[in-house]
């Protein structure tokens, strides 16, 4: 290994550029079917549910729950490796999606409430959820 | 989780050519310096037609991967191996791979499509570990690249987001996934073989480094090299091998998503589908499986398998595995050559859970032989809990 390593950064495409737009205004992004009313997340050209192209990006409420989580200590990749000990967590959306970001240390629990937050990664904003209300 | 297809008794032994594994073998592997994955598929594939006493020029189904992720693999591999396939297949779902490519065979086979198929791996995946660097942070898909490796999901991680919510759900301790690196590893003290044999205890996982809670570092699968092959035929040509054919009596297999972040359910797994229709094909139970061969990648990943094959019932798991159940000896013996934990797990491991199958079913498992097994169940796991694939292995050709 030489030098540093770059931590990972997202790389835009076609379907999700507007999702990674809208987080760099501190927005976060799902999708809605207009035609069957599934939320989804990530970002595709389409409905994953009935196909449908009439998918409109919507801003969340950014609150969710927390689904899983896991406090790393060995790094996912060789430019995180300062990171570490860091908790990831699966935070299911109030709306319906789910998605990965890191948690604020004490809302790694399941069951917790959760907001989003942005913090700055490289040329990126990536997700950070803090705790609203721990779990019960 | 989709619901299961219905079982397909139409595909059922007696209704339909009957398929055999006549040849299965393990390359060299544990550390294997000086040594290419492609060698490491030819020592696998002489080994495996040897033992068939089928010649080279006889394999007109050439069914293979490759750890490094080649172009083309079964060009790749076929031209290596002087081997000029009719029927070829690379299909791809990780860790489950060859227990697909067994379904596939047996489909190929059948459909007369092929008549001696031929199923190989081989992988440098500890000696290269200095050298491709760039392989092993090359992102796993454009999704990925963008939903999850930002934020530092490893391997591990993933797998440990199914464990915390386990635990959760159902109460499962660390001290029961422990209890399957335990057996492994008692079991990886019978095979000379094995990465690791020296016996550790349930208190030893519990203390040993934390990699991604819950999962500490001997919750997670040894690395290495090896390749294997398997030669599979049709009863005809079965009769008349060296080795004593090996039946396969149903296989199935399914996936749900390939990302975590897009996995619906954590402690639901694809196997719930792939079980009840390879066990329905083969006409079996649970109950009747001398013997089980399940990816344990992780501790998660084998005590996953053990519910939704329907070995036990969702969330007793952890029950499940004390008492010595999957040890040898025990009422469901679980990989008697120690298991991805302790044994071999060179990129991906599916074809050494049929490898071992064969073996036991064969009589030839040594001091690890399960005594009177005959009926063997492989199942690989792929991905990020992603692919199951089920294969019902016997001794009797029905």
């Amino acid at each position: 290994m030489t030098g540093c390593v770059v931590p990972p950064e997202p790389i835009p495409d076609a379907d999700s550029a507007p999702f990674w737009d809208a987080l760099r205004e501190g927005i976060l992004l799902y999708q809605r079917c207009a035609n069957c009313g599934h939320a989804q997340l990530y970002f595709r050209a389409m409905c994953k549910t009935c196909w449908s192209r009439a998918i409109e990006s919507v801003p969340a409420s950014g609150l969710g729950t927390v689904y899983s989580f896991t406090i790393v200590h060995q790094a996912g990749h060789a430019g995180l490796a300062g990171d570490v000990p860091y908790t990831l967590g699966l935070v299911d959306l109030d709306e319906g999606p789910r998605l990965l970001a890191r948690l604020a240390p004490e809302a790694g629990a399941i069951g917790a409430q959760v907001r989003a937050a942005t913090f700055a990664a490289g040329a990126f904003d990536l997700l950070r959820f803090d705790l609203v209300e721990p779990a019960r | 989780m989709a619901s299961a297809a219905p079982a397909a008794p139409h595909l059922a032994p007696g209704r339909r050519p009957r398929v055999a594994i006549v040849g299965a073998a393990e390359s060299d592997y544990g550390r294997c310096p000086g040594r290419t994955e492609l060698d490491l598929h030819a020592e696998a594939a002489e080994r495996a037609l040897a033992q068939a006493g089928i010649a080279k020029a006889e394999v007109d189904g050439l069914f293979t991967l490759t750890q490094q992720f080649l172009r083309c693999p079964s060009l790749t591999v076929g031209e290596y191996l002087g081997i000029r396939p009719t029927y070829q297949d690379c299909t791809h779902v990780g860790g489950a791979s060859f227990e697909v490519m067994v379904e596939h065979a047996l489909a190929a086979l059948v459909a007369g499509r092929c008549r001696v198929a031929l199923i190989t791996y081989g992988s440098t995946q500890l000696s290269s570990a200095g050298r491709n660097l760039g392989v092993e942070f090359a992102p796993i898909s454009p999704i990925a690249q963008q939903y999850e490796e930002p934020y530092g999901l490893s391997l591990v991680a993933a797998h440990a987001l199914a464990a915390q919510r386990h635990m959760h759900l159902y109460g499962t301790t660390s001290a029961q996934l422990a209890e399957i690196a335990v057996t492994m590893r008692r079991h990886a003290g019978l095979n000379p073989l094995a990465r690791y044999r020296d016996p550790i205890t349930i208190d030893d996982v519990l203390a040993s480094r934390m990699i991604a809670s819950p999962l500490h570092k001997l919750d997670c699968c040894v690395v290495t090299d090896g390749g294997g092959a398997l030669v599979l035929t049709l009863e005809d040509r079965a009769r008349d091998t060296a080795e004593v054919p090996v039946w396969v009596l149903g296989a199935a297999h399914a996936s749900s998503h390939l990302h975590i972040i897009d996995m619906p359910d954590l402690t639901q797994t694809a196997a719930a589908d792939t079980g009840p229709r390879a066990m329905a094909e083969a006409g079996i139970g649970p109950g009747d499986v001398d013997l089980l061969l399940a990816y344990d990648s992780f501790t998660i990943t084998a005590l996953l398998a053990l519910e939704d094959l329907g070995f036990c019932a969702k969330g007793e798991g952890g029950a499940f595995v004390e008492d010595g159940r999957i040890g040898l000896g025990g009422a469901l013996p679980m990989n008697p050559d120690g298991g991805a934990l302790s044994s071999n797990h060179p990129g991906m491991r599916g074809i050494f859970l049929l490898i071992e199958a064969v073996r036991q079913l064969r009589g030839q498992g040594g001091p690890r032989q399960v005594e009177g097994a005959e009926i063997a169940v492989a199942h690989g796991v792929g991905g990020w809990l992603s692919s199951h694939g089920t294969v019902v292995l016997g001794k009797s050709p029905s």
